[in-house]
C-alpha cells in the first residue's frame, strides 16, 4: 500500500466519521440553529465522499445546491421563526420512543442485509473508470439522450413546488376570509 | 463499503420524530444517505447513471424542502404549536 492510497483511506475515514457525527448532531441538537449547521457539515463532508467516489460534478452540485442554497433557505426559516429550543428526546410518549428506535434498527438491519447478500462480494473491488466518469459531459450526455423523460419531470416537480411555496407563502387571509387569526 | 456504512445516516434521520423543523432536517439526512449507495454503486458499476439518479433526488429534496418550509411558516403565521404531536386535527 503506497503513500497515495493510504492518504486516500485517510479522508475517507475522516469524511465518513464527520458524516456520521454530524448526523448524530444533527438529530440530538435542541436547537434547530445548530442542527441546520450540523447538516452543512453533513453536506460537506458527503460532497468529500462525493469526490473520493469520482463524482466531481455531483459533488459540486452538492455543496452549490444544497449547502448554498437550501441550507440558506433554512437557515432564514429558523431566524425568522426565533430560535424555539426544545428538549430533544422529551417529545411524545415513551413508547413513541421505543417504537421509533425499534423500526430505526429494523430498517437498518433491512438495509444491511439487502446490500450485503446482494454485493457484498462485488463491493471491495473498483472496476477502473475513464477520465471523463462523473464529469459534466457524461452527465448531460446521460440526462439528454437515456434519462430525457426525468428530465424534463423534475422541471415539471420544480416548477409545482415554486408555485406551492408562492400559494403557502402568500397571505392565508386573501384566500381563507375569516379563518386566519 | 461505504454505502453499506452510510446507510447509517438514512436510518438516523429516521429516528428523529419532534419538531416539524427537524423531521425535515431529518428527511434532508435519508436523502442524502440514498444519495450517497446511488453514487456508491454507481462507482462501483463503473456507469454514470447512478450520477444522473443522485441530480434529480436533490432536484426533489429541493422541492420538497421548498413545500415543507412553507407549511411551517404558514404553521408559524396561524399561531400553531410546532409541534407534529399536536396537531391532530385537519380543517379544510
Amino acid at each position: 500500500m503506497d503513500v497515495g492510497n493510504v492518504l486516500v483511506w485517510a479522508v475517507w475515514f475522516v469524511a465518513a466519521f464527520a458524516c456520521l457525527g454530524s448526523g448524530i448532531a444533527v438529530v440530538s441538537f435542541s436547537n434547530p440553529f445548530y442542527s441546520a449547521l450540523a447538516l452543512i457539515g453533513n453536506l460537506a463532508s458527503l460532497a468529500v465522499l462525493y469526490l473520493l467516489l469520482s463524482a466531481e460534478f455531483v459533488a459540486a452540485a452538492q455543496v452549490l445546491v444544497y449547502a448554498g442554497a437550501v441550507m440558506v433557505m433554512f437557515l432564514f426559516v429558523v431566524a425568522y421563526l426565533g430560535g424555539r429550543a426544545d428538549a430533544p428526546w422529551a417529545g411524545g410518549a415513551s413508547w413513541q420512543q421505543v417504537a421509533a428506535l425499534s423500526a430505526a434498527g429494523a430498517l437498518l438491519i433491512e438495509v444491511f442485509l439487502a446490500v450485503g447478500l446482494e454485493a457484498s462480494d462485488r463491493l471491495s473491488e473498483e472496476p477502473p473508470v475513464e477520465a471523463f466518469f462523473g464529469g459534466p459531459h457524461e452527465i448531460g450526455r446521460l440526462f439528454l439522450t437515456d434519462h430525457l423523460l426525468a428530465f424534463e419531470i423534475t422541471s415539471i416537480v420544480l416548477l409545482v413546488a415554486a408555485v406551492g411555496g408562492v400559494i403557502l407563502g402568500s397571505h392565508t387571509r386573501r384566500f381563507e376570509p375569516g379563518v386566519d387569526r | 463499503m461505504i454505502a453499506s456504512l452510510l446507510f447509517t445516516i438514512g436510518a438516523l434521520g429516521v429516528l428523529v420524530r419532534r419538531s416539524p423543523l427537524i423531521i425535515l432536517l431529518g428527511l434532508e439526512l435519508m436523502l442524502n444517505g440514498a444519495n450517497l449507495a446511488l453514487i456508491a454503486f454507481a462507482r462501483h458499476q463503473g456507469e454514470g447513471d447512478g450520477h444522473v439518479f443522485a441530480l434529480t433526488v436533490m432536484a426533489v429534496a429541493a422541492s420538497e424542502v421548498v413545500v415543507g418550509l412553507g407549511l411551517i411558516v404558514a404553521m408559524s403565521r396561524r399561531r400553531l404549536a410546532l409541534d407534529v404531536d399536536r396537531m391532530t386535527s385537519l380543517r379544510g
